[in-house]
């Protein structure tokens, strides 16, 4: 139940952010040091999503089937794949690992 | 500088071909959303009140992972951020007034602002906008709704690599941003500073720490360069170029 309120409460504050970008006087938010953040933030928080997704469990690291997903997938990127396939990809590879009886 | 018709309009057929692409790729939010221990029609809610693939996936990211809703919904709230400079240049190039500024907020995302972004002239701005972003709701919507049913019956995820899928789809979901080496130098320090961080901290801060250290990293080079603003835009540029193909297909 309690994750339906933080469903909504982020909700909310996406659109408040959203929204903000019409409302506030052009100058406000066209600093050029406001708009260098949001654009390193935005591949910060991808870049870490990315590591947390293959390595961690929980408060551990470990090395199993989803960095099989993490190589195969950079390759197909690399072969210039659209994103359905990458994710097809990742999922095949971790699939296929865990059936020959890796991670 | 004659009107085209809406058919023959090039914002309104790109605008539909990227609401096409993109509105499919919802399938594997939706899969990856159940998957992550999410309901249903918590998934969906997602996608259709929060609207925003990045911060979506950002969410469900976390809660997989373990971590807190707080968690989560802080860093689908920082992975936002970027909508707010997104508005401001739409607001710039196309001034919604009255009622349809706030319907423009909700779709302000990568996929409008580029298709936008990508025309000179205003009225096939706000048609590749509207298209875009309205054609991007609608199917992002129903395709989410499918991959959350079909995510529901799989069983279990992990058989079906659906984890191996989630870190596909955060790398590719990057991948369009690491163009030139700082912008590569900051994700690999990021992920760096992820990685030494999650033994020590509970499962989700450590992206907030990622969060922090990208922020710092923005602050700190954006003082050291005097220089333009191409630098001041990386990882900034909608993560698609709609108009890639424009050259080669006609």
């Amino acid at each position: 139940m309690t994750l339906w309120v933080w469903i909504i409460g982020a909700s909310v504050a996406a659109y408040a952010v959203k929204l903000l970008g019409y409302l506030v006087p052009r100058r406000w938010m066209d600093n050029e040091r406001m708009t260098r953040i949001a654009g390193t933030m935005t591949i910060g928080l991808l870049a870490s999503l990315t590591a947390v997704n293959a390595l961690g469990t929980g408060q551990a690291l470990a090395i199993d089937a989803r960095l099989g997903s993490l190589v195969a997938s950079a390759v197909a990127l690399l072969l210039r794949a659209p994103f359905l396939v990458v994710v097809i990809v990742g999922a095949a590879v971790a699939a296929g690992l865990r059936l020959l009886g890796w991670g | 500088m004659s009107e085209v018709s809406l058919r023959r309009s090039p914002a309104f057929r790109v605008g539909l071909s990227i609401a096409v692409a993109t509105g499919l790729y919802g399938v594997s939010f939706g899969a990856l959303g159940v998957a992550a221990g999410l309901s249903v029609l918590q998934t969906i809610a997602l996608s259709l009140l929060m609207f925003t693939g990045g911060s979506q996936f950002a969410f469900i990211g976390v809660i997989a992972g373990g971590g807190s809703g707080a968690a989560a919904a802080a860093a689908a709230t920082l992975l936002g951020v970027r909508n707010a400079v997104y508005g401001m240049q739409l607001n710039a190039l196309l001034g919604p007034r009255g009622w349809r500024r706030f319907a423009a907020a909700q779709i302000t995302i990568d996929e409008s602002t580029a298709t936008a972004s990508g025309q000179s002239e205003h009225l096939e701005q706000r048609r590749g906008f509207w298209t875009a972003g309205l054609g991007v709701f609608v199917l992002w919507n129903i395709f989410t709704a499918v991959g959350a049913l079909a995510g529901d019956a799989l069983g279990d995820p992990k058989q079906w690599g659906l984890d191996g899928a989630a870190v596909a789809a955060f790398l590719g979901l990057l991948w369009p941003r690491l163009k030139g080496r700082e912008p590569a130098a900051i994700a690999v320090v990021c992920a760096l500073a992820t990685v030494l961080a999650v033994p020590f901290l509970p499962p989700g801060v450590p992206i907030l720490v990622a969060a922090v250290v990208a922020a710092v990293l923005g602050w700190v080079s954006h003082a050291r360069s005097a220089s333009g603003r191409a630098m001041e835009m990386e990882g900034l540029e909608p993560d698609l170029d709609p108009y890639r193909h424009r050259e080669e297909g006609q």
